[in-house]
């Protein structure tokens, strides 16, 4: 049985209910036989797969929904070998970059020149080009950007690439600039719930309103989530009307603790007992930056306006840190022991010369 | 049609043939000749010297993105040998080829030895050796442009190399100074209006002059940018349902450009006044900037981030709006171009957005307090 996000994923441009301009746009470029690179950017949850999904079936039809996965064996330039599974149709064919860690340029490489030096052999392709989707675009290394460059204007009769990112920010400006650039912002309120609604009632509940409204805040723009929430919420209270609460993932609930225990005592012994559930969550896979923002904003929940900003000046400072350094949890200890001087400074009084003033 | 099958397994390349409606308009309107480049009138006048004597130095073409570099080299080649001999005596490899040490080693070595074979009636100058283009070269490892020294020196008399790039700093210094060096210009307004026009009035694409005023000021000198978003508007606006004119704004939302009222109400947020005489309905009048500051910040970032805004694009928007502002001081103005230029750098180390908007948002508002 799958969940209830992946079940009632619209699978056609029709079935999207929400930035129908988006929808429009999306159909008419499918149909128009001009078909770009593209490079869909916006936050998690905000239904960008879904989306890139449904473009695809409109362009090559329900064929492209027949998925294989095939395991592929890449040669790094220093002649190792590098088993990837790669997941394909007849039409197209994904790549995540972080399945393949540093060596990513290779793999994109190979996989671009292939497809575009074969040409569709299917006679009954609605289209000549095949397309690759890279997730995670914003995880590409500079190199692999700057490989796909020229591949993407030279190859562009049997090819068309379909970037999936959070952000622009980190793609390269000649990656931008050969791409149409589609933003798929995050649902509003109203669209989310309209869409668990569509859930409930595809599974034959009623969704009290009280109930929605909750789910709604707590997912803050994130569809997948809030769906994953109603259905383990459906789970724990089949009416889903006695005063629920939204149960938060475990590792979240450690991340607040860790903040209590920041705020509840500032003593070197704390230090330690807050490093090793730092190293717990790390060895959880939970991303640092991850656990660093959500230990911070349950701390700024918690303290007095005047600390506020200073919390979150260093957690942006040693989060930058984590990403030029090495050891993750040098930087996440370093912001706790920081926080914990600027609380202890706040409660007695003494002022301290303010690090960021210019 | 423009193709360039590498040469070493010509036989085996296959024959693309593109449809022209479908055909990016960078690739169909990229110059045939050197004389159709524009705007970088030095380079062109010297290259048109070498067509004549058929003599050609080793060459390093530097400067911004989508400035005619790449053109230039390959029309220049296929003026040089004409299409028949283009395959034999052209080899270019870019960033998305294999360059590695070993391939340089390999690949560029043996077709810098190869002794061209003599060419007789061709129409082409086809000058007696072979040119070997490293696009995008400062890509290309330390190793292995340190191998290709030798090779330039040992073959030069058979073989002409072309380094192409962006930055000249990342060549190393014995390539680089075995090249005649040539910098290629950010297009300026006038020669990007006038290409953008005829390839507009060559596709039959009713354009406005603002929205070519729009396509100018999103593409910052990139002509492959600006014609690269014509050609994703003119397409958007040909399959509407019902065929809409281009619009400034659309091609700003083509480019990835935050929308106007997104900043502004943004640089409210942080204190910076935007009422000055413009008629604008922002949500945050200054009733709402109380002793709430910190929330009220958290919240804008929060809703820019949902709404998928690039941080960097806000960043650089938010630059010129306070830059230009007409009644921040000079001091105020500095101490914000000290924090954005430490959030820009931020962004760039890989820092989250979120946490960096939040951090760019929180020193103005204290800056400008
Ligand atoms: N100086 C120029 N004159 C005419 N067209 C240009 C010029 N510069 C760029 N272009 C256009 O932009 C596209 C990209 O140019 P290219 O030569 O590949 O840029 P670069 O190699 O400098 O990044 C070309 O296809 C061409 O249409
Ligand atoms: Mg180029």
């Amino acid at each position: 049985m799958s969940l209830w996000v992946d079940q009632y994923r619209p699978r056609t441009l029709d079935d999207l209910h929400y930035h129908p301009e988006l929808s429009a746009r999306l159909r008419s470029l499918a149909a128009s036989g001009d078909f770009p690179h593209m490079l869909f950017y916006g936050p998690s949850g905000a239904g960008k797969k879904t989306r890139i999904a449904c473009t695809l079936r409109e362009l090559f039809g329900p064929g492209v929904e027949k998925l294989k996965i095939d395991q592929r064996v890449f040669m790094t330039p220093s002649k190792r070998k590098l088993d990837v599974n790669i997941v394909q149709s007849n039409f197209h064919i994904e790549i995540t970059p972080s399945d393949v860690g540093i060596y990513d340029r290779v793999v994109i490489q190979e996989i671009l020149k292939e497809i575009a030096q074969t040409q569709q052999v299917d006679l009954s392709a609605k289209q000549r080009f095949k397309v690759v989707i890279i997730n995670e675009a914003d995880s590409l290394s500079r190199d692999a950007q700057a490989a796909l460059r020229r591949t993407m204007e030279k190859y562009m009769s049997n090819m068309r690439v379909i970037l999936c990112a959070n952000s622009t920010s980190k793609l390269i400006a000649p990656i931008k600039s050969r791409c149409l650039l589609i933003r798929v912002a995050a649902p509003s309120p109203e669209e989310m719930g309209v869409a668990l609604a569509r859930v409930a009632k595809k599974e034959k509940f009623d969704l009290p309103d009280e109930a929605a409204t909750q789910i709604v805040s707590d997912a803050a723009g994130n569809l997948r989530k809030a769906i994953l929430i109603l259905e383990a919420l459906k789970m724990q209270s089949p009416d889903l009307t006695s005063n629920i609460s939204v149960a938060k993932p475990d590792w979240e609930t450690y991340c607040i603790k860790v903040a209590d225990l920041i705020l509840q005592e500032q003593s070197a012994q704390r230090v330690m007992l807050v490093r090793g559930k730092l190293y717990e969550l790390l060895s959880h896979c939970i991303p640092p930056t991850t656990i660093l923002k959500t230990i911070a904003s349950h701390l700024v929940d918690r303290v007095d306006e005047s600390l506020k900003a200073d919390i979150m000046h260093w957690a942006a400072f040693y989060e930058v840190r984590m990403c030029t350094g090495s050891k993750k949890i040098f930087h996440l200890e370093a912001w706790v022991v920081k926080v914990m001087s600027l609380y202890k400074h706040f409660f007695y009084g003494i002022d301290m010369p303010d690090d960021f003033e210019i | 049609m423009f193709l360039k099958p590498q040469p070493a397994k010509a036989a085996a390349a296959p024959k693309h043939t593109i449809d022209p409606q479908t055909q990016p308009w960078v690739e169909k309107y990229r110059p045939k000749t050197i004389d159709d480049i524009s705007a970088q009138e030095h380079t062109v006048e010297v290259l048109r010297k070498t067509l004549v004597s058929a003599n050609l130095p080793h060459m390093l073409f530097y400067g911004p993105p989508g400035t005619g570099k790449t053109s230039t080299i390959l029309a220049l080649s296929r003026q040089l040998f004409g299409p028949e001999h283009f395959r034999t005596r052209v080899l270019e490899l870019n960033a998305s080829d294999e360059r590695g040490i070993s391939i340089v080693r390999e690949k560029i070595k043996t077709f810098a030895r190869q002794t061209p074979r003599a060419t007789s009636g061709s129409e082409y100058p086809c000058p007696p050796y072979k040119i070997i283009i490293l696009d995008e070269a400062d890509s290309m490892t330390q190793d292995a442009q340190a191998a290709l020294r030798r090779i330039m020196e040992t073959y030069a008399r058979i073989t002409r190399f072309c380094l192409v790039c962006n930055y000249v700093t990342r060549i190393i210094e014995p390539l680089a100074s075995r090249c005649s060096k040539f910098r290629f210009q950010p297009l300026d307004i006038a020669s990007t209006r006038f290409r953008l026009e005829h390839i507009a009035s060559s596709e039959n694409v009713p354009i406005s002059p603002e929205a070519i005023a729009a396509l100018i000021a999103t593409s910052e000198g990139d002509l492959r940018r600006s014609i690269t978003y014509l050609q994703s508007a003119a397409r958007l606006s040909a399959s509407a349902t019902s065929p809409a004119p281009i619009t400034p704004r659309e091609i700003q939302e083509i480019a990835g450009v935050v929308p106007d009222v997104v900043v502004s109400s943004f640089a409210a947020t942080l204190g910076v006044d935007m009422d000055h005489g413009m008629d604008m309905d922002l949500d945050d009048g200054p009733a709402s900037k109380g002793s709430k500051g910190f929330d009220h910040v958290r919240g804008k970032v929060q809703e820019v981030m949902k709404d998928g805004y690039s941080a960097a694009q806000l960043l650089s928007q938010l630059h010129d709006l306070i830059m230009l502002h007409p009644t921040l001081t000079s001091r105020q103005k500095s101490r914000c171009a000290l924090i954005l230029a430490e959030v820009d750098k931020s962004l760039s180390d890989g820092g989250d957005e979120e946490l960096q908007l939040l951090e760019l948002g929180l020193r103005i508002h204290k800056a400008l307090k």
